[in-house]
């Protein structure tokens, strides 16, 4: 497995932090409220909450997101609200990581948080296609598209621990922080 | 020293000094908001199996996204979080009566000069109307910090934001922020402290800089910030916020600003966000004529008492137009009862307009849905796609004086054109 960054990197090596597959592509500036609306907060359930992301956009949207593993955006992606549901909506439906040219930041807090993996590379997106295959190396800071190798900044060890943890929560649960205890 | 309001802001919470942006570091927030996303943090609590907190006295909890409870679900939520708040003795709570969070925190002195405010709702930037650096963050970094008192904070960069006044009758603070969030768009901002300077600002009420660093969450912004300064102080002294309490925190002279914007307000046209996008701003001209089925006053951006006054001075005497629904939602309780104490109350439901109980309303899709093709003009903060009922309809974002003027036209209407006899556009006039 390979981690760390630097010029010691060997990137594209097969590793746990390998996760995609099909994609659907989106443009710039997707909001919360078109990623599941507000009258689903109601519910906490990924699976549940799943069934409602991206209803605005109609049922063809909402199929094509069940088939993909990796969501690609544009510029400032999960912009608007601060519900976290945007992000477990997604990890719901199947998405393990979102390719954008950017993110909002709470929507890139929140996805850090429910352990979904989030990427910032233009580069990669300008690469996308609607039949692309999508992989993302979070270690190792590359994506894959179409066998095509893209770079990124690999994740900052705090953030990684957190993701691998599946979020926030479950990583302060197995000992990541000091939590009082009852 | 050189450093901006977020530097001093995170060195202060965290315990650092001399930050930088970029720089990541565990900050420890004054204040936990959560509204009623606080069920979703009480359950995730419970998942933790932690009952020890790290500070009850830095949690806040209002119910105001979905209140009176619309179904037993939300019914048991709330009362899940009001069993907690006894139990766990969070003075802080705030229940279905009280209005929406922001503004019912600021009104009850509990946000203060050079504080880290965290809450579950993007609109926490409005914090920076007082000099504090307020954020949004989802519910598990609130059920986080109730835990371990902290989160990760990255330190942002910064914007100078210097509003040049004073603006023509019939514009407003939320004109000059649509004009900008036109200008920079909605990722303008991103991850950046935006701090609002010039004479312009400092002249306006506590209540219109509110419009202002609320609207600041559209350009992307982390944070907002307007110096504060005496009429600060009269406003934090009314709140009941002591003095001794608080210690405020102004950027040096010389800090290192990213990026200076200048905005020019003098010739400003009131301003319109057309559907799907805030930052799909145009001259209310542009738009104007464009026929209404509803028109709603209210949310955490533009229905505190100054709003519905500034509305109603537009409404008196007037009806609101055939065919439209014309609906108002205080920010708060308190500003419900002073606007019915002096009339401004009965003025709105005299002109037609009907009139809700404070919170969040039809800005939360609590009331006030659309059915297909149906047209809303809205004094909130989105327009996004189906944010108001249908997913076939439509929101545009104006000032209260516009959505007044609109209301009586039952088409969008350049407020300019009905301007009230009393004159209006005083600014810094009241709270």
């Amino acid at each position: 497995m390979t981690v760390g960054s630097g010029s010691n990197r060997v990137a594209a090596q097969p590793s746990a932090a390998m996760l995609g597959g099909a994609c659907i592509v989106f443009g710039d500036n997707v909001n919360t409220d078109v990623i599941i609306p507000g009258r689903y907060l109601v519910s906490i359930d990924p699976a549940e909450l799943a069934t409602h992301a991206f209803e605005p956009l109609g049922e063809q949207v909402q199929n094509k997101l069940l088939e993909s593993r990796v969501v690609v955006g544009g510029r400032n992606f999960g912009c608007g609200s601060a519900r976290e549901q945007a992000a477990t909506c997604l990890i719901g439906a199947g998405v393990q990581a979102v390719l954008a040219r950017s993110f909002a930041r709470v929507f890139f807090r929140n996805a850090i948080n429910t352990g979904l993996v989030v990427v910032e590379c233009s580069a990669a997106v300008d690469a996308v296609r609607d039949t692309s295959a999508v992989w993302v190396d979070y270690h190792a800071g590359t994506v894959c598209v179409d066998q095509k190798m893209f770079e990124f900044p690999p994740y900052p060890e705090s953030l990684r621990a957190i993701v691998e943890s599946g979020g926030l929560i479950p990583y302060l649960m197995s000992g990541g922080v000091e939590v009082p205890s009852k | 020293m050189n450093k901006t309001f977020a530097e001093k802001a995170i060195q202060r919470a965290s315990g650092e000094s001399d930050l930088s942006p970029g720089q990541i570091v565990d900050a420890y927030p004054d204040l936990y908001m959560s509204h009623t996303a606080s069920w979703r943090c009480i359950r995730t609590l419970e998942k933790m199996g932690v009952t020890r907190l790290y500070d009850p006295s830095r949690i806040a909890m209002v119910m105001d996204h979905i209140s009176p409870a619309l179904t037993a679900k939300t019914a048991a939520d709330h009362r899940l979080c009001r069993e907690f708040a006894d139990r766990m003795g969070v003075e802080a709570f705030f229940d279905v009566n009280a209005g929406i969070a922001h503004i019912v925190l600021m009104e009850r002195g509990l946000i203060r000069p050079g504080e880290l405010i965290i809450g579950t709702d993007s609109h926490s930037t409005i914090y920076g109307a007082l000099g504090a650096f307020g954020t949004g963050v989802g519910f598990s970094e609130i059920t986080a910090a109730w835990v371990t008192g902290k989160l990760w904070m990255k330190v942002p960069g910064s914007i100078k934001v210097e509003v040049q006044g004073p603006l023509p009758a019939g514009t407003y603070p939320k004109d000059v922020m649509l004009k900008l969030i036109g200008e920079l768009t909605a990722d303008g901002a991103t991850y950046c402290s935006v701090e609002f300077h010039g004479s312009y600002v400092q002249g306006l009420s506590t209540s219109e800089r509110m419009t202002m660093c609320n609207l600041a969450m559209e350009l992307g912004a982390k944070n907002a910030f307007v110096p504060p300064d005496e009429e600060t102080r009269r406003y934090l002294a009314e709140a009941g916020a002591e003095h001794d309490r608080y210690e405020a925190l102004l950027p040096d002279p010389d800090a290192d600003y990213e990026r200076v914007v200048g905005i020019d307000g003098r010739a400003l046209r009131a301003q319109i966000s057309a559907p799907h996008t805030v930052d799909n701003v145009v001259d209310v001209g542009d738009v104007a004529g464009t026929s209404l089925d509803q028109v709603f006053i209210g949310s955490c951006a533009n229905a505190k008492y100054d709003d519905l006054a500034t509305a109603a001075r537009f409404l008196a005497g007037n009806k609101v137009a055939k065919g439209v629904r014309l609906i108002v939602t205080p920010a708060s309780a308190e500003i419900m009862s002073k606007a019915a104490a002096d009339g401004t109350l009965s003025t709105l439901i005299e002109a037609g307009a009907t009139l809700t109980n404070p919170g969040c309303g039809a800005c939360a899709g609590n009331g006030g849905a659309m059915a297909d093709d149906e047209v809303t003009l809205s004094t909130a903060n989105r327009n996004f796609r189906g944010r108001m009922g249908s997913y076939q309809s439509e929101i545009y974002l104006s000032s209260p004086a516009t959505a007044a003027a609109s209301a009586i036209r039952g088409v969008i209407t350049d407020p300019a054109q009905l301007l009230p006899e009393t004159g209006d556009n005083r600014q810094g006039a009241t709270t």
